[in-house]
């Protein structure tokens, strides 16, 4: 009982997530600072910002409805760190894992996506229900190839569990090769589902002013970014687990091994970020159902055939 | 769905002055725009009316913050029609330089301003970090960033430091490649090209329908150019040429921006060759200005900029009439944005690289209860402007 209370809320739980999302937000903001020759931010920025806003007035619209108002931001907060009880955080177990823990976590990212719509529908301002549904629109487009890119890794390790699915890639590491494409597909999609550009479409700030954030203020503005932060950990980890064979079970290497491959897959998307323009909502509809959900199927049909013909 | 209204402004993040586009929007498309200016009235050519021509010199300089040479130039043009007085070729030469620097910082700065509004912080930092270079130059030359001030009645204020020019050549050609790059980007970055191609179409009829100009009008196919039809200052002896590009949408403007930056850059670097020796200002200039009407037109950064002058010969304008660029290109704006989607709306607005405050024209008082409009009147603006001086 002990073990496990440490575990949620020390390391890999709420503290542990904490620091590193202000870390990885830091890396995130000075890697992109520096590619377009700036100075950018110092390492306790996003600390900073999050103290400020959480010590801000939380204003709550008129027209906005309180009681959603109020408990959406602690929802996605909730939804984003649930999801790392079924992820290995540095080391080859979760804290609980179970046939199918993979459909739990992309059920609660998809919830928190969800979140966000409600956010922008229950602030009820033409921004934040313009924002909203671009949300949704976003959603349905980038969820498709996600979900087949999270079934690769799943169908070759014949398992529906993250940690037998490293476990098996472990095993036969030669086989990572294999899906690469899923990867990339995969990266392409929590791109879109962290809202950032060149998908950042829901949130637009010059288009839509902050879209369904655009009401939020104060200690909800600040636990909506954390929540973000921490959805782009439990993304990257997620990655790293089932396309880059996750982490050893020694401690110290498993530290190491999940600092690097998070923060090599954070990277990627920075750079993304930084080289590229937001694009317009039903590009990205198109792009995702005609060039991505193509892939993705070929890229399960990669997997199915390997399973069935070599590893049988 | 019933109708939802936008409003892009007064304020919004977008916009970098207070005015008003009220979009109707079917989903993501809009079918009506409607605008109202007018928030950032300042009541500038009725106040020109109270000084004398001098004084209205440093007052139109501040008509716009990015253009401030463009209006100057345009206006002592005008009184110099009007007062006879021809200047030095060197002048002539420096208002040129002068003038084409503040067309790449100009067009720098729209480029970085374009990126933003889609997204593309990256361009935004680059196109910025090089416009310091002009910037330098501009600051080095005239002693101020912005309002450069280097215009006067017969002249110019300042020389060119001839120990300079080399430092300043080699600025340009740091530029030089620097906005190839940009070119480059522009035509290789898919995002960009996917974001901005045939957004906003302006076809070349509608483009001459609707009075459009500069490069607006140019990237729709209209090869108009103040300093090819009507040249003045030392365009005539200048080679350079007309950019034009035929896409009709915002990536046409930004070829057309990042092309004629790259021009701009060719003729600087001409002007600071072939400086003619010579005075930089007439000796005697009269302070009375005699009876007469000019009218002055100029390329500015932006598109044609037109300036009526009359004098009753006294030290102070008649009137001093400014018919700034992006009140001519607002109609075939608003046209365009019928069909387009939200999304563009912002690019497509920024895409003329519109100046509010150079625009602006009357005030509406609205009372927002009772939807009761009460104009103010001239007789009132003048009081008001007349109490202002004091």
């Amino acid at each position: 009982m002990t073990a496990e209370l440490v575990q949620i809320l020390l390391f890999p739980g709420f503290v542990f997530l904490f620091a590193y999302a202000m870390f990885v937000e830091w890396f995130d903001r000075k890697a992109y600072a520096l590619m377009q020759n700036r100075v950018g931010p110092p390492w306790f920025q996003p600390f900073a910002d999050f103290i400020k806003l959480m010590a801000k007035e939380y204003i709550i619209p008129k027209r906005a409805n309180p009681v959603f108002f109020l408990a959406l931001p602690t929802g996605i907060l909730a939804f984003v760190l649930t999801t790392i009880v079924c992820i290995p955080v540095a080391s080859n177990k979760a804290m609980y894992s179970f046939e199918g823990d993979i459909l739990v976590v992309a059920f609660l990212l998809t919830a928190a996506s969800m979140v966000i719509f409600l956010m922008g529908w229950f602030s009820n301002n033409p921004f934040t229900i313009v924002g909203g549904t671009r949300a949704i629109s976003q959603m349905i487009s980038y969820e498709v190839p996600l979900l087949f890119a999270l079934l690769t890794p799943a169908i070759m390790a014949g398992s529906w569990s993250i940690a037998e699915i490293t476990a098996f890639f472990r095993a036969n590491p030669i086989l990572l090769i294999f899906q690469i494409p899923a990867l990339i597909i995969a990266l392409i999609a929590l791109q879109a589902k962290l809202e950032r550009v060149p998908f950042d479409i829901p949130e637009a700030e010059t288009e839509i002013v902050g879209g369904p954030l655009a009401e939020l203020s104060g200690r909800g503005l600040a636990l909506f970014h954390l929540a973000t932060d921490i959805e782009m950990i439990v993304g990257v980890t997620l990655l790293a687990n089932l396309f880059l064979g996750g982490f050893s079970s020694n401690i110290a290497i498993g530290l190491i091994e999940f600092f690097v491959k998070t923060l090599a897959l954070v990277f990627i998307l920075t750079a993304m970020r930084t080289v590229m323009a937001r694009v317009r909502i039903e590009q990205l509809v198109l792009f995702c159902w005609h060039r991505l959900v193509p892939a993705a199927l070929v890229q399960v049909l990669i997997a199915v055939l390997i399973k069935g013909w070599w590893l049988t | 769905m019933a109708e939802v209204k936008i409003p892009i402004g007064p304020q919004h993040p977008a916009l970098e002055e207070p005015e008003l586009f009220l979009l109707t929007v079917d989903g993501e498309q809009i079918v009506d725009a409607e605008m109202r200016i007018g928030y950032n009235h300042r009541g500038m050519e009725k106040s020109a009316e109270f000084r004398t021509f001098m004084q209205t010199l440093y007052l139109y300089e501040r008509i716009c913050g990015i253009c401030s040479h463009s209006h100057t130039t345009c206006y002592i043009q005008a009184v110099e029609e009007i007062a006879g007085l021809e200047i030095p070729p060197r002048a002539k030469y420096i208002r040129t330089l002068i003038a084409e620097l503040e067309r790449i910082h100009s067009h720098l700065l729209w480029l970085g301003i374009a990126g933003h509004e889609i997204g593309f912080d990256t361009l935004f930092m680059y196109s910025w970090r090089d416009r310091e270079f002009v910037q330098d130059i501009l600051e080095e030359i005239t002693g101020n960033r912005v309002n450069y001030a280097i215009n006067t009645i017969g002249g110019v204020r300042r020389d060119i430091p001839e120990n300079k020019i080399d430092d300043y050549l080699k600025a340009l050609d740091i530029l030089e490649e620097r906005c190839g790059y940009y070119t480059k980007v522009a035509f290789e970055e898919g995002t960009l090209a996917a974001r901005l191609g045939g957004v906003h179409y302006l076809s070349k009829e509608k483009a001459i329908e609707l009075c459009a100009c500069g490069p607006f009008a140019r990237a729709s196919g209209v090869a108009t150019d103040v300093r090819f039809e009507e040249p003045y200052l030392a365009y005539p002896e200048i080679p350079f040429n007309l950019i034009t590009y035929d896409s009709c949408d915002i990536f046409g403007r930004a070829v057309v921006r990042i092309l004629e930056t790259i021009e701009s850059i060719k003729i600087c670097r001409y002007i600071l060759k072939n400086l003619p020796p010579g005075e930089i200002k007439l000796e005697k200039v009269p302070k009375k200005i005699p009876e007469g009407e000019a009218v002055s037109r100029y390329e500015a950064p932006r598109g044609e900029d037109i300036h009526y002058v009359r004098s009753n010969g006294g030290e102070k304008p008649y009137r001093a009439k400014v018919r700034a660029p992006t009140m001519q290109n607002l109609p075939a704006t608003m046209e365009s944005l019928k069909g387009s989607y939200i999304a563009d709306a912002p690019i497509a607005i920024a895409s003329i690289d519109p100046c509010f405050s150079c625009t602006d024209r009357i005030a509406v008082v609205r009372d927002i209860r009772s939807g009761k409009e009460s104009r103010v009147r001239l007789r009132d603006l003048s009081k008001y402007g007349k109490g202002g001086r004091r």
